[in-house]
């Protein structure tokens, strides 16, 4: 747990150009303030990258650098050898990543540098989609979200996405890594607590976050925590870790609110009626049915 | 600097081209190796393997999944102000061609070995230039060897090139696949004591990640900057063509071997017809030069070592007095000319008339008796026979 | 308030030698506010506020102070976004319109 009083009060991200409302900008800033000065970070190509260090306007206050796009992972693992040969201590080898970076183009370099136990602390932010280039649909983009390159199209022709949410975190769970979780912006108390625990961990450590992009979802910029927290009670996304070799869920809605009262928020689902809000409920249960066999909810101890 | 109870002591060994190339980087003390697997670049990044799993390297190896996380590693850790180095070859060369502008872009000294084999298709895993001469505009020097020792010899030569503070800028030592590779030498290895004289830990520039004074690198500039940027890179690879030559006279004082700096000449003091070349060619170039002298033909040979930054004022004054000129190509840009053709023949603007001829592809054979062909057909042009521009060796059905 | 500030005395390198070695630049150096993207801006009433450390978390731009007596809000990078008045428990924050004066 971390106790957010004693959070250090200096900004290590600040003065970036993120959009009104970005919670990727909120993560972002969040997590320098647990993994502190003595970070070394990467992130790859990206809206971070475009927001934060364009000559001469630098955000970020630690060491950092921008990674080629497919490269986090290994760009990691290059700086985390560094911090051995070098014989540093007490530091973070931070990624941060978008849904793109990680999921799609960035997948073979983050699974090797996992899979080489490196002390890395990779964070993936999900935003849903290549919001940098113009919201074009990634391997994160859920079913039915409209994006310039998955687009809703005229009455009776496309639904958008046509393809479910990829499950990033059961991808990474399946490297048999030390540490691994879901948070989202929704619940922050939860999400710096993973991100110190990541900190503390001894080899490879991954995160997903959640992380609404008003820009490219289509809503108003001071909603990105109700967003966030409709998709957590809606059951679209969820919050679990994985650690000694088992999956807790750690947080399960007593009962989910109906998936339109999300999708109902966000312009990329506007084109949605009951129908496709059906498939995207079903396909919600299933994946809870999923979860809920295989996972244990929180603060149940095995037997 | 930490010293190992199995430092390296000088030695005369019989090793193959690409063993010289791993105890040239064992001695230059690399302190993290990133590598991906490539044949014939294998043995190279085995043997460095041994190396530190024996403890008689102090330095991280990583086993990286791609040729581009093996240069994305680097990079990695060349910011945070380590010496690196990798190898690769042919698809893995192509594969990392985003990092390698990248990291030259980034102007980190990363030294590289490239084990020179074809590109498919169709598949072929033998020797020629066509992965690093793709690589021409990738801003790094390129170096291309003719021996094992010489392999040896640049990759030291290499770091102390690459890390000088006015050129910053990554090394590709280009060795011939198999044909160099694997070809065993004698080859005499310095001891650890005399590489460390001669080439002191790598001193990073502010251009890295440091605690104590925090930079935002590889960074995005608008228009405004970047033609400077790219200025920069220009000036540097420029300042290199006197710093590869001064390393190499260094070196040779030293170590008592030298080999010409950005190319070495052979019997071309008054010659009238000059081939130039690079890599393994050379070798088998040199006795055909010694041949036709002896039949009274005023044969030389230039063997072009540093492609990048290419050597066109050596070249201009080479061609003075030259009646005829021919330019062999392990490689060819379809629709033109090989690439060393180009450069050359830029370089004399017609000082002299030229043959460009491709020879070597994907691993073929280049005989002493097509080279003696090569350069009657030059001798030829230059008394005015027609000849083609540009002439693929040894091709099939035809008379060579 | 404890905020990174505007460095007024950045200079632009004047030679090529001035340059750095390779693209990089100092970190957390900033040279331009981001007022100007403002429409609302974020009202607080100190008098309501518990200081309940909500919007200092989750501001995406860090722009809530809290090192004061009273919560303060940096203006010179705060966009407007309304995060903070929006996720208000108490309703300390208002949003009102910028006036013409805004840099």
């Amino acid at each position: 747990m971390v106790n957010v009083r004693d959070l250090p009060e200096r900004e290590l991200l600040y003065g970036h150009k993120a959009c009104p409302g970005c919670a990727a900008g909120t993560v972002a800033r969040l997590i320098l303030k647990v993994t502190g000065e003595r970070t070394f970070l990467a992130y790859p190509a990206s809206c971070l990258s475009t927001v934060t260090s364009i000559y001469p306007q630098m955000a970020f206050a630690v060491p950092s650098f921008t990674a080629p796009f497919a490269a986090t992972g290994a760009v990691l693992s290059g700086m985390a050898a560094a911090v051995k040969a070098k014989k540093m201590q007490d530091v973070t080898v931070l990624g941060i990543a978008g849904d793109g970076g990680t999921a799609d183009i960035g997948l073979q370099a983050v699974s090797g540098a996992v899979e080489r136990g490196d002390r890395i602390l990779y964070v993936c932010y999900d935003n849903e989609a290549y919001m940098n280039t113009g919201i074009q649909r990634s391997s994160l983009t859920p079913y039915g979200a409209a994006t310039t390159t998955s687009p809703a199209g005229k009455a009776g022709g496309a639904i958008g996405e046509k393809k479910f949410k990829k499950n990033l975190f059961e991808i990474m769970v399946a490297h048999r890594i030390p540490y691994c979780a879901t948070a989202s912006v929704a619940n922050i108390a939860d999400l710096l607590g993973k991100v110190a625990k990541a900190k503390d961990t001894d080899g490879p450590s991954f995160l997903h976050i959640h992380a609404p992009c008003p820009t490219g979802w289509g809503f108003a910029a001071e909603r990105t925590m109700e967003i966030a927290r409709l998709a957590v009670e809606s059951g679209l996304w969820f919050l679990a870790e994985y650690q000694d070799g088992r999956v807790t869920l750690n947080y399960r809605p007593k009962e989910f609110i109906p998936v339109r009262e999300y999708l109902k928020t966000q312009k990329r689902f506007r084109h949605l009626g009951p129908a496709e809000w059906n498939v995207i409920e079903e396909q919600r249960d299933r994946e809870w049915a999923v979860i809920s066999g295989r996972w244990e909810p929180a603060g149940r101890e095995k037997a | 600097m930490t010293t190992l109870s199995k430092d390296l002591a000088a030695s005369r060994q019989f090793i193959s081209a690409n063993d010289a190339v791993s105890y040239g980087v064992r001695l230059c003390r690399p302190e993290v190796i990133a590598a991906y697997p490539i044949t014939p670049q294998t043995t190279v990044v085995e043997k460095l393997s041994e190396f530190v799993a024996n403890q008689e390297m102090d330095c991280q190896y990583v086993n990286v999944e791609s040729e581009h996380s093996a240069m994305a590693a680097c990079l990695g850790a060349a910011l945070m102000g380590c010496r690196t180095f990798t190898a690769s070859s042919s698809q893995g060369l192509l594969y990392m061609c985003e990092m390698l502008h990248y990291v030259s872009g980034s102007r980190l000294p990363i030294v590289m070995m490239n084990a020179n084999r074809t590109v498919a298709a169709p598949w072929n895993i033998y020797g020629d230039h066509r992965d690093s001469i793709a690589m021409r505009d990738a801003g790094w020097l390129q170096l291309y060897v003719e021996s094992a020792q010489e392999a040896l010899d640049t990759v030291i030569q290499a770091y102390k090139v690459a890390e000088n503070h006015q050129v910053m800028t990554p090394v590709m030592v280009c060795l011939d696949g198999f044909v160099l590779t694997h070809t065993y030498e004698v080859v005499k290895v310095p001891s650890q004591a005399e590489v460390d004289r001669f080439l002191p830990p790598y001193a990073p520039t502010e251009n890295r990640l440091d605690l104590a004074a925090p930079k935002s690198c590889c960074i995005s500039v608008s228009p405004e900057w970047q033609t400077e940027y790219r200025y920069k890179q220009h000036a540097a690879m420029q300042a290199a063509k006197k710093i590869i030559g001064d390393v190499d006279a260094a070196f040779g004082a030293q170590f008592g071997r030298r080999y010409g700096g950005l190319l070495e000449e052979y019997r071309c003091e008054d010659a009238e017809y000059v081939l130039l070349m690079m890599g393994t060619i050379a070798g088998t170039a040199r006795l055909v030069v010694d041949k036709l002298r002896e039949g009274g033909v005023k044969a030389g040979l230039v063997k072009i070592r540093s492609f990048r930054p290419f050597p066109r004022e050596e070249i201009v004054r080479l061609a003075q007095g030259v009646k005829g000129i021919g330019i062999v190509d392990r490689d060819i840009s379809f629709g033109y000319e090989g690439a060393l053709g180009t450069e050359v023949k830029g370089a004399v603007q017609g000082a002299a008339p030229a043959i460009n001829f491709i020879a070597g592809l994907s691993g073929r054979d280049v005989t002493k008796d097509n080279i003696e062909a090569m350069y009657r057909k030059v001798i030829d042009l230059a008394r005015g026979q027609a000849e083609e521009e540009i002439q693929f060796v040894g091709l099939r059905w035809e008379q060579w | 308030m404890q905020k990174p500030s505007i460095n007024h005395s950045f200079q632009y390198p004047g030679s090529i030698g001035e340059m750095p070695s390779g693209p990089c630049a100092d970190a957390g150096v900033l040279v331009e506010a981001n007022a100007g993207w403002r429409v609302f801006r974020p009202v607080l009433d100190a008098a309501k506020c518990v200081k309940c450390l909500k919007c200092w978390l989750i501001c995406p731009d860090g722009a809530i102070d809290r090192s004061g007596k009273d919560y303060a809000i940096d203006y010179a990078f705060c966009k407007g976004c309304g995060i903070c008045a929006y996720e208000c428990p108490t309703k300390s924050i208002r949003m009102e319109k910028e006036g013409d004066d805004v840099e």
